[in-house]
This record gives structure tokens, C-alpha cells and sequence, in this order.
């Protein structure tokens, strides 16, 4: 079966980041496939490779890049969503005029019709949020 | 096929698992995943509401999130059944769509 998975919400917010990243593994444990994970609101902040927690706590945004890239994954993060928060990749920083990017391995950036396709494709859309 | 009905927060804090229960078809089902496993404690000021709704709706709690809170199995309304992220899976496949109240 197909899953589309929405967050909604930032890391180290509630727990939202956390259930969608453990329902995201499960989906591919039961030998599902996920079509897309779609950052939107504060979601966004999930794919800031600047994010630097403690040593002893869980990197959500690393958590997210490696499962990208073990299960090929596509992890798209909204646009307008990103803009209004500062998450850049080098093509919107330039775009803009700022002096980096900020964008985490295994996310790109694109438009809410990514939302709209990932829930036709899917048989099911979960959405995870604050 | 019915609807799953997620609730995350606690029904101590939001109005979203009395909205659910208000709205949610008979046949359908609950799962109470993060900070809404509250909602699944008997004794306590939602727990009639849960109960009541109980004859048409089933009921779901996410184990992991009970056991980081401290709530053991014995603390619960009977009749509502404790999954895993594996079983979370499952209703989600079960079941028609899924409707998360936020």
C-alpha cells in the first residue's frame, strides 16, 4: 500500500516530528511504500542542516536525511512555508540574496501541488501535527 | 470502510478528542497517540465520555507514548486496546481514510 505523510509541525516542538519519523519507519517495516513526506508549516524546520542539538538527544533532522537516503525517500519541504521561516537551498538563497543555504541532505524544495500529487498517489495520507 | 480518528493532544488541554467523539461515525475508530493518551485513563473527568462513545466506536492507544508517560496498562478504561507503531500502520491500512484532530 501507498502512504503519503504530512507533518505540520517543527522538531523539538511537541512530539509530532517524533511520531511522524517513527510511523514513516513502521510504514516501511510492514513493507509499505511511502510516496512523499511533505514539510509544511512549521514543518519546514524539520530540513535545517544547521540544527545542532546535544549530543545525548536524537538529531531529528539527520534522522530524517538518513532514512532518505537508506529507503529513498522524498522529503519536500513547501516553498512559501520555507520562505517566511529562512529554510533556503542554494537556488532560493541566490533568488533572494542571502549569503547561504540551509538545507538538510535528502530534502528539496518545492510547491503545495507536491501535497496535492503525494495524496493522489498514496491509498492513504496521515498527517502528524501540533 | 470507516474512518481512524487520531487525537494527540490531551483531552485535558484541547477540546479535539470531545470534537472527535462528537463528530466520529459509529463503526469508526479512535487512536490516542502522544499527549492523547491521557484521554485513555479511567477515573478521571473524560473518562464517561470515552466509555459512552466505547459502544460504537473502537478505541486505540499507542503503547510506546503511555509507557514514556508513565501509564501502565492497569491505569486504563477496559476495553481499549494498546498498539504499537507496527499496528498503527495496520489501522491506518484498515481503514478507509485516516482524520487527524489537531
Amino acid at each position: 500500500m501507498k502512504f503519503g505523510i504530512l507533518v505540520n509541525e517543527g522538531p523539538y516542538t511537541h512530539q509530532a516530528a517524533d511520531t511522524a519519523y517513527q510511523f514513516a519507519l513502521a510504514v516501511i517495516n510492514k513493507g509499505h511504500e511511502i510516496t512523499r513526506v511533505f514539510f509544511y508549516h512549521d514543518g519546514v524546520n524539520n530540513g535545517t542542516r544547521l540544527t545542532t542539538p546535544p549530543q545525548d538527544d536524537r538529531n531529528i533532522v539527520s534522522r530524517w536525511s538518513e532514512f532518505a537516503n537508506t529507503h529513498n525517500i522524498d522529503l519536500v519541504i513547501c516553498v512559501a512555508a520555507a520562505q517566511r521561516r529562512g529554510i533556503c537551498d542554494s537556488g532560493e538563497s541566490k533568488r533572494n540574496g542571502k549569503d547561504t543555504d540551509n538545507i538538510a541532505p535528502g530534502f528539496r524544495i518545492s510547491g503545495l501541488g507536491q501535497l496535492i500529487e503525494a495524496s493522489i498517489l498514496s491509498d492513504r495520507l496521515v498527517v502528524f501535527g501540533d | 470502510m470507516s474512518l481512524i480518528h487520531t487525537v494527540n493532544k490531551s483531552p485535558f488541554d484541547r477540546n479535539t478528542l470531545d470534537s472527535c467523539l462528537r463528530l466520529a461515525a459509529k463503526g469508526s475508530s479512535v487512536l490516542l497517540i502522544e499527549d492523547g493518551v491521557y484521554g485513555a485513563i479511567k477515573g478521571t473527568e473524560k473518562s464517561d465520555l470515552v466509555t459512552n462513545a466505547m459502544s460504537s466506536i473502537a478505541f486505540y492507544v499507542l503503547g510506546p507514548d503511555l509507557q514514556a508517560r508513565g501509564v501502565s496498562s492497569d491505569k486504563l478504561i477496559s476495553g481499549i486496546k494498546i498498539v504499537g507503531y507496527g499496528d498503527f500502520v495496520d489501522l491506518v491500512a484498515q481503514h478507509s481514510a485516516t482524520q487527524a484532530w489537531l
